[in-house]
């Protein structure tokens, strides 16, 4: 039988909504007075909502889960969604509602780094310190000390006291200490966004090795899909307090950000998308307003690898322009941009006219996937200067599929987005 | 089903005396650098360093020798008798006592306020830290022992009182141990209220005031009448002072009965804490 690490077993935590604690026990007295005599709750704001006894806000919602020995499982989900809760209640912070959670081995928990440090202290005193809070004993501190402090690359600093570093030695020293605990099950909340990137990038391949070295357990809550792929080897998405998936990386992202932007529409009217932030400051600099888009030929946003896709967008302009260009950039749903496509001087518009165009757009070979398109509308001068006149950040939605099976094998494709062409061989020796 | 497969298990319910006690004593590493800590943090970037420690008791004594010794000629005497006691050396003993009783009470009473910076991040068991309160003041009691020995041995070779040496002596540890006892678990009583009411938190400073006047630190329980002395005996801390001045000098008041009495109540106090800390603290993020 395979040994479970973690399980999660119908755990709900419930909140009670409006005013608790911080009370005084003048208002707490007053309060269960008015209540005696059934008259309003006289330490209530005036204006402020009224919530009936009882009325509760539900975190996490009979959510279940097992982890396995020496999986890596990310946690994603939009904000309030439970994640953070979750972990807290599995980091033994908070006791849960209802439900059981059952833990074989020490839990490591890093909701943040460098808890209980002390400014006055030094950096090897500090190190002594988290290490301690977060359960290691003084031998096993002294054990690791110096790999701890080789990690944190603050060698030069380390009998300083921390109040005068910078905040990147801080966060560094913080995550050195957290990525070298001994314990089976380590908990982690966006901490991996510290450091510079190279220091970022570190951090993740020292995660990736405790947990296949080693074979302990990672939980990891982040909003970045990026570490998400490289660090968890499965992905949970929770919505509203539930866990909606459970299993692979990749279909867990898709859902997570389906649920957020990707829009099926063939038919998109422009006229009311949320323009870009500098036309929302000054909608009268929209001088050619991009009305009405269309996807010529489908039922579905769905094209082929290296598909045209055709596109009519109908315009109205506001005053005489002549040269207007369009440009086309295209993000990756998950937040990597992709790449741009632009056409120059396709037409020139009078005052008040309405006009449709056809285009044509080809974004050579992107991965199956889903993507988003953005754009922006502008008018070139005769010195080449650019002038927007109308941009829509996510204009349409579109997603590639493999439809005639050009990719030999399934991919995971967290590498990147876009296929070139194939590699030719030149010569044999 | 669950309980059979796994180490350990959270739970919506609580078991009440589920106190976290051997948990706390695996995290003793972590008290002894908190104590570390609180010392030198405190005194770092100070001229005198630890020797603030009895500026406070030193500067108290003496206001109390003038005041209550010279100007109001309150009796320094716990038994009625000819001893000759010293009244600096007296009103020392009593505040260096007291001061350690108010600072630990004070200081633990803000456990969770004080600590919810990393109680709600990192699970710890939360008596670590007013384990590790009693401990860091302890370090103070320690040098305001010392400094009351110089004053002890120089009142002693002057010879015109009456302190001697006396098994007594042995007492005072059993007394200090029962400061911490008290304190502590008062406390944590007090910081568990306080994690909904926050009123406690202003009595308690001022309810520190009050009770060392309740207790003989400025004069002596000599003063207190027979018929009232059964039910001032009921404040813990009064047999606490006059058994540690009884060690200390060698001569004064001393009743086992009320003196067990005493300790029934400091460990009562002391279990109800560790009873209502650990309830409190499984959730008390939530609220604080």
């Amino acid at each position: 039988m395979e040994e479970f690490m973690i399980q999660v077993e119908s755990v709900s935590k419930q909140y009670r909504l409006g005013q608790i604690g911080g009370t005084t026990l003048r208002d707490e007295l007053h309060r269960i007075g008015a209540r005696l005599f059934h008259k309003e709750d006289p330490t209530k704001k005036i204006g402020a909502k009224s919530y009936e006894d009882g009325e509760i806000f539900n975190a996490l919602n009979g959510v279940s889960l097992c982890v396995k020995k020496g999986e890596r499982v990310g946690i994603i989900g939009h904000n309030g969604a439970g994640k953070s809760t979750l972990l807290k209640l599995i980091s033994r912070i908070t006791a849960p509602t209802d439900g059981a959670i059952g833990l074989n081995g020490r839990v490591a928990s890093m909701l943040e780094v460098g808890t209980g440090f002390h400014a006055e202290l030094t950096g090897r005193e500090n190190i002594y310190m988290n290490g301690a809070i977060l359960g290691m004993t003084k031998k096993e501190i002294d054990a690791k000390v110096e790999r701890i402090i080789d990690f944190s690359e603050c060698r030069q600093f380390i009998d300083t006291p921390v109040k005068r570093y910078s905040s990147g030695m801080f966060v560094k020293l913080a995550f050195s200490v957290a990525a070298h605990l001994d314990s089976e099950i380590v908990i982690m909340d966006e901490v991996l966004a510290v450091g510079d990137m190279a220091f970022q990038q570190k951090c993740i391949a020292k995660m990736n090795e405790i947990s296949q070295n080693e074979h302990r357990t990672i939980l990891y809550v982040s909003h970045n899909m990026n570490t998400i792929r490289e660090l968890c080897s499965r992905c949970v998405v929770l919505s509203h307090g539930s866990v909606v998936f459970d299993g692979d990386v990749e279909p867990a992202i898709d859902i997570y950000m389906n649920s957020t932007e990707f829009d099926m529409a063939t038919k998109v009217n422009l006229a009311e998308k949320e323009r870009l932030q500098v036309f929302k400051l000054n909608p009268e600099s929209v001088l050619v307003k991009m009305s009405s888009l269309e996807l010529v030929g489908k039922d579905a946003p769905l094209y082929g690898i290296g598909e045209d896709i055709l596109f009519d967008l109908e315009l109205d302009s506001k005053e005489d322009s002549k040269n207007l260009s369009l440009r086309l950039a295209v993000m990756a749903l998950g937040g990597q941009y992709v790449g741009n496509s632009f056409i120059y001087d396709f037409a020139q518009m009078k005052k008040d006219e309405k006009r449709k165009f056809r285009f044509a757009a080809n974004f050579g070979g992107l991965m199956p996937g889903r993507y988003a398109v953005s754009m922006l509308l502008f008018r070139t001068n005769e010195w080449s200067v650019a002038n927007n006149v109308d941009g829509i950040r996510f204009a349409f939605y579109f997603e590639v599929r493999d439809k005639e099976e050009q990719l030999k094998v399934k991919y995971n494709n967290i590498w990147s987005k876009v296929l070139f062409k194939n590699i030719e061989l030149v010569n044999i020796f | 089903m669950i309980e059979s497969n796994f180490k350990t298990v959270i739970t919506s319910k609580h078991k009440l005396f589920d106190l976290h006690l051997r948990e706390t004593f695996r995290y003793r590493d972590l008290i002894f650098l908190l104590v570390k800590r609180d010392f030198t943090a405190v005194y770092k970037q100070t001229l005198l360093g630890p020797a603030w420690a009895i500026v406070q008791p030193l500067l108290t004594t003496i206001v109390f020798t003038i005041v209550f010794g010279n100007l109001a000629k309150l009796t320094t005497a716990d038994v009625a008798g000819d001893f000759v006691v010293p009244g600096f050396l007296f009103y020392m003993a009593g505040n260096i006592c007291f001061s350690y009783f108010s600072s630990t009470l004070n200081t633990t009473a803000g456990t969770f306020l004080a600590n919810r910076g990393t109680m709600s991040k990192v699970y710890y068991p939360r008596l670590v830290m007013p384990v590790a309160t009693a401990f860091s003041k302890l370090i103070g009691f320690c040098i305001q022992l010392a400094m009351l020995l110089v004053f002890w041995l120089y009142f002693f070779a002057q010879g015109s009182t009456s302190i001697h040496v006396t098994w007594a002596l042995l007492l005072v540890p059993v007394c200090v141990l029962q400061m911490m006892f008290l304190s502590v678990g008062l406390g944590i009583i007090i910081s568990s209220v306080t994690t909904k009411f926050r009123d406690l938190m202003m009595l308690v400073s001022f309810g520190l005031q009050l009770w060392q006047y309740g207790s003989p630190v400025a004069y002596g329980l000599n003063l207190i009448p027979e018929k009232y002395l059964a039910f001032y005996m009921l404040n813990p801390v009064t047999p606490i002072i006059t058994t540690f001045r009884y060690g200390v000098f060698g001569f004064g008041y001393f009743d086992l009965h009320y003196y067990l009495l005493s300790w029934g109540i400091s460990l009562f106090v002391f279990f109800i804490g560790l009873v209502m800390f650990s309830r409190i603290e499984r959730t008390f993020v939530d609220t604080v």
